[in-house]
């Protein structure tokens, strides 16, 4: 049976809550059990913001140290912080803007999250820029694919035609990241 | 919502449609992380089925308690939600209501925060339920939170007992796959029966309610459907672990991954309170160790009368204080099952500290505040405000409306003396009406020379911008006028001014000091809405582009005193973050060497 358990984190603001979302639900979709634990509350004025993803047949919406197979961090230096979550295996995507001064290991993928977002003219969007660079890089090892978060998208925002198109694009545009 | 397959909810979701779910027609709350969404949910499936019924978020938590509770003595079925510290203010309705019971079900949802993660204290709600002697439920996921509500209105109404349901973060922020089930029509109708010796009971009658609530209570604890359930009903071993709410959850996963599922008998309790006694004597006499783990208090632990074989909280084997996060259920259960346990290292990297939103007003409004009177002493309270620690222009935060009472203890107490500090409280416009209202009477009798700024920005921001009474339920200004209110509580001056306009702001701070010192209390409204409420998102002012000029010698003045996100250190000057910043332009009035400047 499929297991993975995930952390996604960031700072409050940044949209951590909301990609948490689309994998839970494109979990769902594919017929997984999901749990999920959040941060709310007053963390999320601009304070470090953590999801714990966890898919298959668990008990525990938590994810112990050593125990995740990925983290995606939306920020380069909540990898210091949340890096402990990771299996030896564990993989990385992190938003590696050029200003970020952290030193992160080999096996991380980086990917300029903010500057893609910038240039998309869409600032907010940061975050489905990284979880499209993290379906991108990790198609092989994650349990969905652009494809089910594409549906996930539409299902959400199937009557609100611009916001689909753009978050379409921003998921695309960090999916090709990962090409170049 | 049509019965689709499984649907993604968070746990206060889950707890919203277990009440639509069993019928539950009255609802009210005071929003408070983390059981805010619990109201907000049931609000928004229920417009979505026109479900019919009455659903507020009252003034307080007292209130919103004795609203659902009137309901349930109708027939109907009611509930009222909130978290912790929520509870201690509706407690007075709590522990008279357990004498007088129920007629419809009455579900008490408190919502506990071990952490604390947004939260003053880690109190324990089953405490509080073991004080008014009512039982309580304690789910361990979102699925259960919600199958519990079906149990407790089952319970309320078999026993004519208000029952609390004690979900905790993990369970009311986590999210799960529930498959909903069908919402049945409505056939009750409120049907009022008049009995005074029960509903207005007087010492006598109450002593014999008293009697019926223990007879009760007695019942309670033989009650099947509540009773703790064996996980693992192949495991045998000398040792049993009992837990409860989401160390639950957690516990389960650590028995299998440990390869303890077949040696460690599992127990998990539905009812922390009352226990049953039947379970309390089998346990006693069959294990040789008996581990109890549980949040936050030692409710289940102290039940057990005989404890030369428990460990627990009382023992020290369980921490007493924060979350038992599932890597410290861990290493206690590998220690009580002889096993290594080996800790992961936790980097000592401090997190990102919370801070107003770019462009918040309550940041102007601190920084006038402290430019007015700088030495003053600053009373605050519970809220995004709270946050004006950042900005040094918070003292003090103790509870809901505090700020006032704590103002007028600080007045009294430096009032003999030859030099006295001024004193500057600061309350939201929700706060300001869940609790300091009659702080605010008692300071006009008794003539305390303080400032109160009411940081009214329209909204419940903290907790997910819920309305308040002054907001009534849409943008037009439907409710009751905050300036209106303090007026009729006698205070002499009461101004209202927009923060943005920040010297006007620091004029005005400056007047009220000078009247307080005189006459006693003064008043300044700081109006301006939440940027963050979707609400008021066409009313904000345009924005201001703004940069940093050469001129920029690199004080940190800025930085340090206005603490804005957007303004940051960049080598030797300060730097302006376009991702971040709103355009409010007041930090065009913060910099002493007018180096920011417009674009």
């Amino acid at each position: 049976m499929l297991e993975q358990q995930i952390i996604i984190s960031g700072v409050g603001g940044q949209g951590v809550l909301f990609i948490t979302r689309l994998l839970a639900e494109a979990a769902i979709q594919k017929g997984h059990s999901v749990l999920t634990a959040e941060t709310h509350g007053m963390a999320q004025r601009g304070g470090t913001v953590i999801s714990h993803l966890k898919v298959g047949p668990f008990t525990s919406p938590m994810i112990r140290p050593a125990q995740a197979d990925g983290l995606l961090a939306l920020k380069a230096d909540n990898f210091l912080q949340h890096g402990m979550y990771l299996k030896n295996s564990g993989w990385t995507v992190v938003n590696g803007s050029a200003n970020a001064v952290i030193e992160i290991p080999g096996t991380a993928y980086r990917a300029d999250a903010d500057a893609v977002a910038c240039k998309l003219g869409a600032p907010r969007s940061v975050n489905l820029v990284l979880l499209g660079a993290a379906l991108g890089m990790k198609a092989d090892s994650l349990f969905c694919s652009i494809e089910d978060i594409r549906t996930v998208l539409t299902g959400r925002f199937g009557n609100k035609k611009d916001l689909l198109k753009a978050s379409h694009q921003a998921l695309e545009k960090g999916f090709e990241t990962q090409r170049h | 919502m049509e019965l689709t397959g499984k649907i993604l909810m968070l746990g206060n979701e889950a707890i919203a449609r277990g009440l639509l779910e069993s019928g539950c027609e009255i609802t009210t709350s005071y929003p408070g992380t983390p059981s805010s969404e619990i109201l907000s949910s049931f609000i928004d499936q229920k417009r979505r089925l026109s479900y019919p019924g009455h659903s507020q978020w009252a003034i307080n938590e007292k209130v919103a308690f004795e609203i659902a509770y009137a309901g349930a003595m109708t027939g109907l079925r009611a509930a009222v939600s909130m978290k912790q510290v929520g509870l201690n203010v509706a407690s007075d309705p709590l522990m008279s209501a357990a004498y007088m019971g129920t007629k419809g079900g009455f579900v008490i949802i408190s919502a506990d925060d071990p952490g604390p993660h947004s939260s003053q204290t880690e109190q324990d709600s089953r405490l509080m339920a073991m004080a008014a002697k009512i039982p309580v439920l304690d789910p361990e996921s979102p699925r259960q939170a919600k199958e519990m509500i079906a149990t407790a209105y089952a319970i309320s109404e078999k026993f004519k007992i208000p029952v609390m349901l004690r979900p905790t973060t993990r369970v009311c922020h986590a999210r799960q796959d529930i498959q909903p089930e069908t919402i049945p029509a409505s056939e009750r109708v409120a049907d009022f029966e008049k009995n005074p010796a029960r509903w207005a009971a007087t010492p006598k009658f109450r002593f014999q309610l008293h009697q019926e609530l223990e007879d009760k209570l007695t019942a309670l604890a033989g009650y099947a459907d509540t009773a703790p359930v064996r996980v693992n009903e192949a495991a045998s071993g000398p040792k049993a672990l009992v837990v409860s709410g989401v160390a639950a959850g957690h516990a389960k996963e650590i028995l299998r991954a440990r390869g303890l599922w077949e040696t460690v008998p599992l127990y998990q309790v539905l009812q922390p309170f009352p226990l049953h006694q039947e379970f309390i004597a089998r346990l006693i006499g069959k294990y040789e160790e008996i581990l109890i783990i549980e949040e936050t208090a030692p409710v289940i632990e102290m039940q057990f009368a005989d404890r030369h074989r428990t460990r627990g909280k009382l023992t020290g084997r369980v921490p007493r204080v924060g979350e038992l996060l599932p890597e410290k259920i861990e290493e206690i259960v590998c220690e009580t099952a002889g096993l290594t346990y080996d800790k992961t290292e936790t980097p000592s990297v401090p997190g990102r500290r919370p801070t107003l939103c770019a462009g918040c007003p309550h940041r102007a409004s601190f920084f006038a505040i402290r430019k007015a009177a700088p030495k003053a002493i600053y009373t605050s309270d519970i809220g995004c405000y709270t946050l004006g620690l950042n900005l040094g222009a918070v003292d003090t935060v103790l509870c809901m409306g505090a700020a006032i009472g704590q103002a007028a203890g600080f007045y009294h107490s430096y009032k003999h003396r030859e030099k006295r500090p001024d004193i500057i409280a600061t309350i939201g416009d929700s706060t300001f009406f869940h609790a300091g209202i009659p702080a605010l009477v008692d300071a006009v009798a008794q003539k305390v020379r303080f400032v109160l700024v009411i940081l009214d920005n329209r909204t419940t921001a903290m907790t997910g911008n819920q309305p308040t009474p002054a907001t009534g339920d849409g943008i037009e200004d439907t409710g009751v006028d905050i300036a209106t209110l303090v007026n009729g509580c006698g205070v002499k001056f009461c101004r209202e001014q927009d923060p943005y306009q920040m010297d006007a702001f620091i004029e005005l701070v400056g007047e009220a000091v000078a009247f307080s010192r005189e006459n006693g209390p003064a008043v300044v409204i700081s109006k301006h809405p939440c940027i963050i409420d979707p609400r008021y998102k066409d009313t904000h002012p345009p924005r201001v582009a703004v940069e940093v000029a050469d001129t920029c010698d690199g004080c940190m003045y800025c930085i340090q005193r206005f603490e804005c996100p957007a303004l940051s250190m960049e080598g030797d000057k300060v730097r302006i973050d376009k991702m971040l910043c709103n355009g409010c332009g007041i930090c065009l009035s913060v910099c002493p060497k007018e180096s920011i400047r417009k674009r």
